[in-house]
């Protein structure tokens, strides 16, 4: 079917040149402004859509937002400011890196907490003794069924 | 390691962890803390979105109680809480739009601004109109300040134009119970305005 091919390789080419319009949306005067531009926007998450950042998503609020970016590193700040700028507003939900707070320092002491526990129960176990009376038994039941055999 | 530990201590695990899970049955995790509480409006200078030629500014909350509803008709639970509004409006409720559009985008404008002000005219018209005056937040700016998410959200502003209360989705007679009446009626009394409680 090379019909079939032809339209799969049409249907190819025109998804890539619409990715390259999407970013040639935004024209940058140096190559570093582009850069920093293309990190924030992946690094930035759309408050709106639980899971996306917002050079990922199409909500509306995404598309302000990665024009404001474009506004603030145009007008020369840096990739910092741009991030506070955006926390003020959005609070921490709009990075993907959660500061150190009161509830979040239980991400990282948790595991630790899990590792030390563990440890100890290793440490601390005893290797299960047989005692004197349970051993007869066994060695009692283990001849009688030598007998059997004979 | 004694034994009731090694039964209990699992178990007190396990009763911790069902909890956690339990009460995450319940919550949503669109609820954010706005981060604008208790902060004074951004600064703006906007038009009015059927006179464009009056500017408006943080200045027109100063000295009022004011609900600052941020919709667009485009919005359909906005439509859902606007006969609720127009309810609290003819209570006595200021309450001022902050609009913006979804097809009008700023850079490549594909839509006229009479089209804009009579798809609004038409909603208001069909169900009802709480609003003063509405604020065009042209490119948006305005509602990124605020930390907007979407529409509807509404905002109560007390007389030094600072925001009280950011509410993230329609305004219903249970919400206007829960987070805004008590609030929205010391404001007014501390006003001293003689005015009915508005439940």
């Amino acid at each position: 079917m090379p019909w079939f091919v032809k339209a799969c390789l049409l249907l190819l080419c025109i998804t890539t040149l619409s990715v390259d319009a999407a970013r040639d949306e935004y024209v940058f005067e140096t190559e570093q402004q582009r850069r920093d531009f293309i990190e924030l926007t992946q690094t930035l998450r759309c408050p709106m859509c639980q899971n996306q950042n917002i050079a990922d998503s199409d909500a509306m609020i995404a598309h302000d937002m990665r024009r404001k970016v474009y506004q603030l590193i145009t007008e020369g700040q840096t990739s910092e400011q741009v991030i506070d700028f955006m926390k003020v507003r959005y609070g921490d939900f709009v990075t993907y890196q959660p500061p150190v707070t009161k509830t979040t320092i239980w991400l990282w002491v948790i595991p630790f907490l899990v590792l030390l526990v563990g440890i100890y129960i290793i440490l601390t176990r005893q290797p299960t003794k047989l005692s004197k009376t349970d051993e007869q038994a066994a060695l009692a039941k283990a001849e009688a069924l030598l007998k059997e055999d004979d | 390691m004694s034994k009731p530990i090694r039964f209990v201590l699992p178990l007190v695990f396990f009763i911790v962890l069902v909890f956690f899970l339990f009460q995450g049955l319940f919550s949503d995790p669109r609820a954010r803390d706005a981060q604008t509480l208790e902060k004074p409006m951004p600064a703006f200078s906007l038009p009015d979105l059927m006179d464009p030629s009056i500017t408006h500014t943080p200045a027109v909350f100063e000295g009022e109680v004011t609900l600052l509803n941020v919709w667009g008709v485009w919005c359909v639970t906005c439509k859902v809480e606007l006969p609720y509004l127009t309810s609290l409006r003819e209570n006595g409720v200021r309450i001022v739009g902050l609009y913006y559009d979804q097809d009008l985008d700023p850079d490549f404008g594909t839509k006229t601004l009479q089209r804009v002000q009579q798809e609004v005219l038409e909603t208001t018209t069909q169900l009802g109109n709480p609003f003063q005056f509405n604020i065009f937040d042209v490119y948006r700016n305005t509602s990124l300040d605020l930390g907007v998410t979407g529409a509807p959200e509404t905002l109560l502003i007390d007389p030094n134009g600072i925001i009280r209360v950011h509410h993230i989705g329609d305004v219903n007679e249970r919400v206007w119970e829960q987070k805004f009446a008590a609030l929205y009626n010391q404001l007014m009394q501390q006003q001293g305005a003689s005015h009915a409680m508005v439940r």
